[in-house]
């Protein structure tokens, strides 16, 4: 490796300590990166559960969180790539429009909730309601996801390596979920559906996006809507 | 001696009434319960049962036409750099693009822009031409969040989290698939004629504390430049505004049942939350008792119509109002010039609530095209911006009457109430007594 390229970039990583610098300092400054600059890596330190971090990124910036994170980190982020070295409190992601975001650890409930674009990965395991009302966002949990996952999702891909819990896609519309491990319920409307080439081809890009290797899209199966809820009918009044 | 049975009439029951009948007879014949736009159209108590004290010996008024009387409000200075500087203290409600057309959301802000005052979007997100049209944009925050994204929350001048809504407190909505035209599908990321649902709660929090967080996060986000409104509907006011206000809210904006809705059970309008009128004291009390009466602003909403009705929710310690059906009646909803279309889908002007259906003749609750090509948006708006001036004007008339430079100076002292219940609701006095309902021992 060329060691005065290393030192370079070494030098332009900005590291905010939340241990005596406040929150408000690193989100200000990810939102004045102007467009085209080349001053885009970020370090955090020692965030300590701290909520909000890295919250609105708008340009192609890298953020490396060294620990754990509280609420709705890389919330709305657009375009960023926020890696957390640890695990993430609720709502990670929220909302993000592209980009990538990495946990590490695990994450609390609504991971990646009403996520319009971009990929979020999850090494460990999600709590409950991971992907409620995705909108576009593709969710890749290596370990197992919590009970309501995907309520209402609108559009986009929910991958599970390990299991999923109870009601999983309820009241789904049109974002496609892809388990590998046991689900213990499925949720109103949702169904599994054969995976067909084009399924199996997507899920494959999907894993390779999330850097998931030995893993075979074979060992999936395939849920979303039955879509007997798309319009208001008194006779599926049971079904809610 | 003959005895002839005189005739009686035949007595209808009263709780059974011919509306209640034909309720009966349309909910067994559909097997579904009926769904409206509008909010209650039951008689509940309301600012009709107020009356302003006007000046006397012991209170000198201001001379009308000549001495000023400011009707200017500052919203969110609380925490935001860029607080909202308003003419007027009437803004205009949450309507969203998808309930309404896309001319009708370009009146609405086209008349508040006239006006001096805000506008604000609805469940669907933000319209080029309703930022374009609209000075001063309000940006809701919706548990649905369809149409949110960071790029809009930074160009709205500030951002509304709608908690609840007056007409449905714990209710969610439904935009039915016939108003679901292509762009109202890609701004709701949803395919094209399927019913949208709105949800009913916020999908990443839950509570007064995620709230806080919640508040936060948007504030970093939009790097604490935008005032942040919490709105919620009539259900347990000293409570949502004191958690509100914990939460970190600029701004409680408190909306009663009379407040309508695109579209909701009839159920649901006319049995679940309380009136305007009962709302406003304990959101009022809960401020004075945390010490932010006038630091966190309140807007009232449910039910203005009148200049009159906006002085008499701020004498009752209201900060600003905001109108929903009133603003479409004045850009032309339920206008007796479409009476014949209205007599055609089965109702008459100034009943017409079906605004779910996309069918209004105004072309105001529609996404069909040829119908809302009716509704011209440059004199819509100009309609809209009259009649917020006269409501403006009417309600300085009032305050000059009762000797107030600034409409925030009325006070609850300058009202009396007409009945019973409104004096208990509004804490003013039964007029011609000094007696409240609830206060000294009775």
């Amino acid at each position: 490796m060329d060691v005065s390229v290393k030192r370079e970039s070494l030098e332009a990583m900005r590291v905010f300590d939340l241990a005596t610098t406040p929150l408000r300092e690193l989100n200000s400054a990810l939102h004045a990166i102007a467009p085209g600059t080349n001053d885009t890596n970020f370090e955090v330190v020692n965030p300590r559960g701290s909520h909000a971090v890295a919250v609105g990124i708008d340009q192609p910036v890298t953020v490396e969180v060294r620990g754990s994170v509280g609420y709705y980190c890389a919330g709305m982020n657009d375009g960023g790539t926020v890696t957390v070295h640890g695990s993430a409190g609720p709502g990670v992601a929220e909302n993000m429009m592209s980009g990538t975001v990495v946990i590490e650890g695990d994450a609390s409930q609504y991971a990646g909730a009403t996520g319009r674009g971009g990929l979020l990965v999850i090494k460990g395991n999600a709590a409950s309601r991971c992907g409620i009302s995705m909108k576009g966002i593709d969710i890749v949990v290596q370990g197992n996801i919590g009970h309501m996952s995907a309520f209402m999702g609108q559009s986009g891909h929910l991958v599970v390596l390990g299991n999923a819990g109870d009601a999983l896609g309820d009241s789904l519309y049109e974002a496609k979920l892809f388990v590998r491990g046991e689900v213990k319920s499925l949720g109103a409307d949702c169904i599994q559906k054969e995976m067909k080439p084009k399924h199996l081809k997507l899920l494959a890009e999907l894993l390779e996006r999330a850097g998931i290797t030995g893993v075979s899209p074979e060992e999936f199966k395939r849920y979303g809507s039955a879509r007997t809820l798309y319009n208001f009918n008194i006779d599926n009044a049971d079904a809610y | 001696m003959s005895y002839h049975n005189p005739y009686t009439p035949p007595r209808k029951s009263a709780t059974f009434d011919d509306y209640t009948l034909a309720e009966i007879r349309r909910a067994a014949a559909t097997g579904i319960y009926d769904i409206r736009g509008a909010g209650t159209k039951r008689k509940v108590p309301h600012f009709d049962d107020l009356l302003f004290l006007g000046a006397s010996i012991s209170r000198y008024p201001l001379e009308g036409y000549r001495e000023k009387c400011d009707t200017s409000v500052v919203l969110g200075a609380r925490h935001a750099k860029k607080p909202i500087i308003l003419k007027t203290p009437i803004t205009i409600a949450g309507m969203s693009f998808g309930a309404l057309s896309g001319n009708a959301k370009e009146a609405l802000g086209r008349g508040a822009t006239i006006a001096g005052t805000s506008t604000t979007t609805g469940d669907g997100g933000m319209t080029d031409e309703e930022r374009g049209h609209s000075q001063t944009l309000v940006y809701q925050y919706l548990p649905s969040r369809y149409g949110m994204n960071p790029r809009d929350l930074r160009r709205a001048d500030a951002i509304e989290i709608v908690v609840g809504q007056g007409a449905k407190p714990g209710g969610g909505g439904m935009l039915l698939g016939q108003k679901i035209s292509d762009r109202v599908a890609n701004m709701r990321n949803l395919p094209k004629g399927i019913d949208q649902r709105s949800a009913c709660r916020h999908p990443d929090w839950t509570g007064p504390d995620d709230l806080e967080i919640k508040i936060m996060e948007l504030r970093e986000i939009t790097d604490w430049e935008k005032p942040i409104y919490v709105k919620v509907g009539g259900a347990r006011p000293y409570y949502d505004t004191a958690l509100a206000v914990k939460a970190g809210a600029d701004v409680v904006v408190l909306d009663g049942m009379q407040g309508g809705t695109a579209a909701t059970q009839d159920v649901f309008i006319e049995n679940v939350g309380m009136p305007t009128l009962a709302c406003i004291r304990p959101a009022v009390q809960a401020l004075q008792d945390l010490g932010m009466h006038r630091k966190v602003q309140l807007i009232i909403s449910g039910g203005i119509r009148s200049g009159a009705d906006v002085a008499k929710a701020l004498a009752l310690g209201a900060d600003a109002v905001a109108i929903g059906t009133a603003a479409l009646v004045a850009i032309g909803d339920n206008d007796p010039h479409w009476e014949e279309e209205y007599q055609k889908l089965g109702t008459t002007a100034g009943a017409y609530d079906d605004w779910h259906e996309g069918k209004d003749p105004a072309g105001i609750t529609t996404q069909d095209p040829e119908l809302s090509k009716r509704l011209d948006p440059v004199a819509a708006g100009r309609r809209l911006a009259n009649y917020l001036k006269v409501m403006t004007l009417e309600a300085q008339t009032i305050a000059r009457a009762c000797g107030k430079n600034h409409l925030h100076n009325l006070e609850p002292e300058d009202l009396v109430a007409l009945t019973i219940e409104a004096s208990a609701m509004a804490q003013v006095p039964l007029a011609g007594t000094s007696w409240i309902p609830g206060k000294g021992g009775f």
